[in-house]
């Protein structure tokens, strides 16, 4: 970890480090709920509560905790706030929590969670950690809606309920059954892989531009 | 008995818990390069399962009805707890078996296929039997969808594939093709 | 809590006494639970009154909006009007048997599920015992295709035939049908999906019929 500024622990899990689309972490709420952008902003809010909640406990209590039952203990952290996030989603939104189903419950095995406890909040002071599983959270809940998006227009015609193409649009149904949650994350990633591409080309032709040579050297 | 015959179907084929459900990716992702790898885990797998559902089952019968606030917690600990006194065993009583599938017993026991069994189970109000058969269903579809993967993996390795779409974005879109393949099973248990 | 093996071996030299380790453990699963069981008591209440008003709009729209209606449960193959001693009504199959504003009984309303095209079709259906008539249909659940098998919740055309249908239902093509008050026509590209539903609904009524029967000769305390 050379970089030791607080915006670098926010901003390090928004996109350069961003969980689902570089790490490939969280895959399973990634592709299972995102098929509207409704479910994919509640199933985000829902993760980042427990990010929070969990690396301000572990943060902490971190010099009270055991080596040897360190990862017991973090289960045991994340599990009650994924705890409280599914009784309190049912009681605001219920049909919400009905639409994601056993996917709030599963959270606790969103090993992006686990790891974040781990590498950053066991060794970190709490303001440190709660920028970071911030920037995490986010991040998690940017990559949801980059699915979500895509996964609603595509496959209903609609964003986060509002009719987009008029009556004579044909949905592509697929985008909202599972292979077009596989399908919509390998194209995101194509997509990505082939604007690094482009940007490292360019920068063989011509200077970085200032701004971009600061944080890829960062 | 047909009854019980859906529920193994369903869940290895209809419902296939890594291709629709999207439970148990990691090992889908990560350990699927090599078919025999892949078969390893799966087996693996439908081990764990079973005793998962056994668990889930034991806490749902006699634990939970008196607290059902702490699912979650109980499941998470005591299937950790279970497979780790299982893992010692078998290296104890077996130390050939142990080489085979116990390495990827620790990788399981935080895997969302074992913790979403166990949750399903519960919300479809499963009975021991029909928990077993559930089990052995999803744990034989994971095996499956593994050692499909694998294999077409093991060819892509010799395909020319665009240097774009090496790594994950080629087995996501693999992975989306064998899904839209497996959405040709639905219907098939329908008795109409 | 066991500890794996490799977690012991990758601790520092040092030894840490097993009790410190319990009474982490037991320290974290105190606040743990303390914390669940504080937003326990405080989310319930509104769960089980938004489960209670699902519930109630459910009966509502199969029975034709009833004055009131009363919960019966199956026990041992009878119906009846208290769950028995031990037994809480949550754990109990139920139907419900809805009454007007005079209090006449309307019929009941009686919840079932079968596997369907892809998973299990929940439905509810009111159903008068002594006409043998359907009086409405709600799809509570189903994962069907969408834009074809879940047109047996979205499509009105098909939901409303159910109401007044004779019982035993019988699933026919649309240039098929002949005017029959048993027939249900058949949703083109969703023929399983809608044969599911008319099967849930004969195979509870086959079930229930004999029980309701009983009900209705003797309704008990």
């Amino acid at each position: 970890m050379r970089q030791t500024t607080p915006q670098a622990d926010f901003l390090r899990g928004i996109w350069r480090e961003n969980p689902v689309l570089i790490q490939m972490l969280g895959l399973c709420p990634a592709l299972a709920v995102t098929n509207t952008v409704a479910n994919s902003i509640a199933m985000g809010v829902a993760t980042f509560f427990v990010l929070m909640g969990s690396s301000l406990l572990v943060s902490t209590f971190k010099r009270w905790i055991p080596h040897e039952v360190r990862i017991s203990t973090y289960v045991l952290i994340i599990a009650t706030f994924v705890t409280i996030a599914d009784m309190l989603l049912e009681a605001a939104v219920p049909t919400v929590h009905k639409a994601l189903g056993a996917f709030v419950g599963l959270i606790v095995v969103n090993c992006m969670i686990l790891g974040r406890q781990e590498a950053f909040a066991s060794k970190q002071p709490i303001g440190r950690s709660l920028l970071d599983a911030a920037g995490t959270g986010l991040g998690f809940m940017l990559a949801l809606l980059m699915m979500g998006a895509v996964r609603e227009v595509l496959g209903n015609g609609t964003f986060l309920g509002f009719s987009l193409f008029g009556p004579n649009f044909e949905p592509w149904v697929i985008m909202i059954l599972p292979p077009g949650g596989f399908l919509t994350l390998g194209l995101w990633l194509l997509v990505l892989s082939w604007i690094e591409r482009r940007r490292a080309e360019s920068g063989k032709v011509a200077e970085w531009p200032a701004g971009v040579a600061q944080r890829r050297a960062a | 008995m047909e009854n019980l015959i859906w529920i193994l179907l369903s869940a290895m084929v209809v419902n296939n818990f890594t291709l629709a459900l999207f439970l148990g990716l990691c090992p889908f992702m990560g350990v699927s390069a090599r078919v025999e790898t892949a078969l390893r885990m799966g087996l693996a797998n439908i081990f764990v399962l079973t005793i998962t559902s056994l668990c889930a089952w034991f806490l749902n019968a006699f634990v939970l009805p008196h607290a059902p606030y702490l699912r979650l917690i109980s499941f998470i600990v005591v299937i950790a707890s279970l497979v780790q006194i299982v893992e010692i065993v078998i290296k104890k009583v077996s130390p050939a078996l142990f080489r085979q599938l116990g390495i990827f017993l620790p990788l399981i026991t935080t895997n969302c296929a074992i913790l979403g069994l166990a949750i399903f189970q519960t919300n479809r109000g499963y009975g021991l039997v029909e928990g077993l058969f559930f089990a052995v269903g999803a744990g034989l579809g994971l095996t499956l969808a593994l050692v499909l993967m694998a294999s077409i993996r093991e060819n892509a390795e010799l395909a020319s594939v665009p240097e774009l779409a090496k790594g994950m974005a080629l087995v996501l879109i693999i992975a989306g093709s064998l899904s839209l393949a497996f959405m040709g099973f639905a219907g098939l248990l329908s008795s109409a | 809590m066991t500890d794996s093996p490799s977690n012991t071996q990758a601790a520092p030299p040092e030894e840490v006494p097993s009790r410190k380790l319990m009474v982490t453990l037991a320290g974290v699963g105190a606040l743990a639970g303390l914390m669940i069981v504080v937003v326990y008591g405080w989310t319930q209440p509104t769960i089980r009154a938004y489960k209670a008003r699902m519930l109630a709009a459910a009966v509502g729209e199969v029975l034709r909006m009833p004055a009131r209606y009363d919960t019966l449960y199956v026990h041992q193959d009878r119906l009846v009007n208290h769950p028995p001693d031990g037994a809480s009504g949550a754990d109990l199959e139920a139907v419900y048997l809805g009454y007007d504003a005079d209090g006449t009984p309307i019929g009941y309303a009686i919840a079932a599920g079968e596997p369907g095209f892809q998973d299990i079709i929940g439905l509810i259906f009111g159903y008068d015992h002594r006409s043998g008539r359907v009086l409405g249909m709600k799809v509570l659940q189903s994962k069907e295709t969408p834009g074809l098998g879940d047109k047996i919740e979205k499509d009105a055309g098909f939901v409303s035939q159910f109401e007044g249908a004779l019982t035993p239902l019988l699933g026919v093509k649309s240039r098929d049908a002949s005017g029959d008050p048993h027939e249900i026509d058949m949703i083109t590209g969703a023929t399983i999906s809608s044969r599911t539903i008319i099967r849930t609904i004969n195979n509870a009524i086959e079930r229930m019929g004999p029980m309701l029967e009983a009900y209705e000769r003797n309704p008990g305390p």
